[in-house]
């Protein structure tokens, strides 16, 4: 047989795992580290939400779902997009069940793009945009987020990235890894380059629940002119601390909505019969959850904010996800050398900001999905090592 | 106000800064706050709670349920009192239902709780019966689950 390399995927064998292999590899092999890496909330799924799993189960519902998820799945994240994003989407024809967000990008990217087709990236952002891009034959195109921008995309840099194979613009707000969220007059002024475009959206909401200071999330799609065009992909991870259940949804018109279909349902069948029942009483029931779990958040990023502050760790103000996105590079090394030298000699692990992105050099995501002695613990801890670098200057 | 409360609730040890910061509000302001809020005795005092259980420290723990007869005027309150200011009952609510107050006492052994009922409790002008239950194992005490901490098992995804 021939080697490898010569017999599988050329394209799949071309994606770039991720570069920071090499630090995730250290922290594994360390005791007595305070880790603030993980992207996921640190809540257990509430109670009566995994309750409702475990009844399903009990009363032996173990079959497939219909493709696009349970009926009285769909029918209340239609109620829920309404009441708390103002969205109207139909539950027969407009809402797939997926197997998280993830999946919901993937399919949603492939039923979009031709070959060739341009993908407009905001960055830093999410890893998988631009590898589920590339295995749909669309070519990414990264448009590079700023901190005096507050991270957001602006009308300026969204115009120029637009060419005539524009097909696709991903927009991933709330952020991570940044924060950063984008207003309704902000969107607005996306809204009104597009409008007279063929250019469509993918809007990944998954951190929607997650925006701080007042103002809820405002979806793309809720604007004029924008939700014929638009993918709203959403799911229960962030807003329900429910990850391990892999849970998420797209919601588009029922053209798009039924190309989608059709990879959902020779790759995946349908998403988890059992936790389509746990989300069901998420949607039900679980609006208190959201509330009290986001308060936690923010109560958290305050916390995290104001104590890097007091440590003169500069650092952009989030608006939205859960993680903050301190510019490192002011200590004059790089994101990479600053989170490794951090993890040896001061066993705080964070995530250099080049995991999402070369722009992120300079930066690095720190995740509050932790309590606050923990992070109380990791401030302390940073503070002294922060401050042996200052002396050593 | 509230969310001062609720935060110190669940964590007495939060300084007048952290909660500043954690609520969005100056600090000298908060500093007050709970200063007024300790001195009209809203916040009645910080403790630690601890797993005696995880201790070499013998004792044991009790509900015991008292029906009394209350009294002209002054309803369920003196009798009350009386039974509060022994430093073996930790807590007396006053009950609706099957029977009137409800006693938490603590003892270094069973003999000492069952003494304490037979010879102070029970012959208590007033009292008209008692029913003691033994604690044989804590779970969950004022919010908290009395268990080592867990481990985290959340894998590194971005």
């Amino acid at each position: 047989m021939k080697e490898y390399s010569q017999l599988l995927s050329e394209k799949t064998q071309g994606l770039k795992p991720s570069g920071i292999r090499k630090f995730f590899d250290m922290l594994g092999g360390m005791d007595d580290v305070v880790a603030l890496t993980v992207g996921q909330p640190d809540f257990v799924t509430p109670w009566h939400i995994r309750e409702a799993g475990i009844e399903s189960l009990e009363r032996g519902k173990t079959y497939y779902t219909s493709n696009s998820g349970l009926p009285e799945m769909r029918e209340e994240i239609s109620r829920y997009l309404n009441r708390r994003f103002s969205l109207t989407y139909d539950p027969d024809d407009e809402i797939i069940v997926t197997v998280g967000g993830s999946e919901a990008i993937d399919i949603a990217m492939r039923a979009i793009l031709n070959p060739g087709d341009e993908v407009i990236i905001p960055t830093p952002c999410f890893v998988c945009y631009e590898p589920l891009a590339r295995m749909a034959d669309g070519v990414p195109v990264t448009v590079v987020t700023e901190e005096k921008d507050s991270f957001k995309l602006t009308p300026e840099k969204l115009r120029a990235a637009i060419t005539p194979k524009t097909k696709l613009l991903v927009m991933p707000f709330p952020n991570n890894p940044t924060g950063a969220i984008m207003k309704r007059e902000e969107l607005e002024e996306i809204a009104a380059i597009l409008r007279d475009t063929d250019i469509m959206v993918l809007s990944d909401e998954i951190y929607a629940e997650m925006t701080y200071g007042g103002g809820r999330h405002v979806s793309i799609a809720s604007l004029e002119g924008m939700r014929e065009r638009t993918v709203v992909v959403n799911g229960f991870s962030k807003a329900y601390a429910m990850t391990g259940w892999r849970m998420g949804y797209t919601a588009a018109p029922a053209p798009i909505t039924k190309q989608m279909l059709k990879l959902h349902q020779f790759a995946i069948m349908c998403a988890p019969t059992t936790s389509q029942f746990a989300a069901v009483e998420a949607l039900r029931n679980g609006d208190p959850d959201i509330e009290r779990m986001t308060g936690e958040y923010d109560m958290r990023r305050r916390f995290l904010t104001d104590g890097l502050r007091k440590l003169s760790i500069p650092c952009f103000e989030p608006e939205g996800a859960f993680y903050v996105f301190p510019k490192v590079g002011a200590f004059g090394m790089t994101s990479e050398v600053f989170c490794e030298r951090l993890l040896r000699e001061a066993r705080v692990a964070i995530v250099p900001g080049t995991a999402f992105g070369d722009c992120g050099e300079g930066f690095a995501r720190i995740s509050y999905a932790y309590s606050l002695k923990h992070l109380e613990q990791a401030l302390h801890r940073i503070g002294q090592f922060t401050e042996t670098l200052r002396k050593g200057h | 106000m509230e969310k001062i409360l609720q935060l110190l609730e669940e964590d007495g040890r939060l300084s007048a800064e952290q909660l500043a910061v954690l609520c969005g509000r100056d600090a000298e302001d908060v500093k007050k706050t709970v200063e007024r809020l300790e001195s009209e005795g809203v916040i009645l005092g910080y403790k630690a709670l601890i797993d005696w259980d995880k201790t070499d420290r013998e004792y044991v723990s009790a509900v015991i349920e008292l029906k009394v007869a209350p009294q002209r005027d002054r309803g369920f309150d003196k009798i009350a009192e009386k039974i509060y200011n022994y430093p073996e009952v930790q807590s007396v609510h006053l009950m609706s239902g099957g029977y009137d107050l409800m006693l938490m006492i603590e003892g270094r052994t069973m003999k000492e709780v069952a003494y304490f009922v037979a010879y102070k409790l029970a012959p208590l002008q007033d009292v008209v019966s008692t029913a003691t239950h033994f604690v044989l194992k804590k779970y969950k005490d004022k919010g908290v689950i009395y268990r080592a901490p867990e481990k985290d098992e959340r894998e590194c995804l971005l």
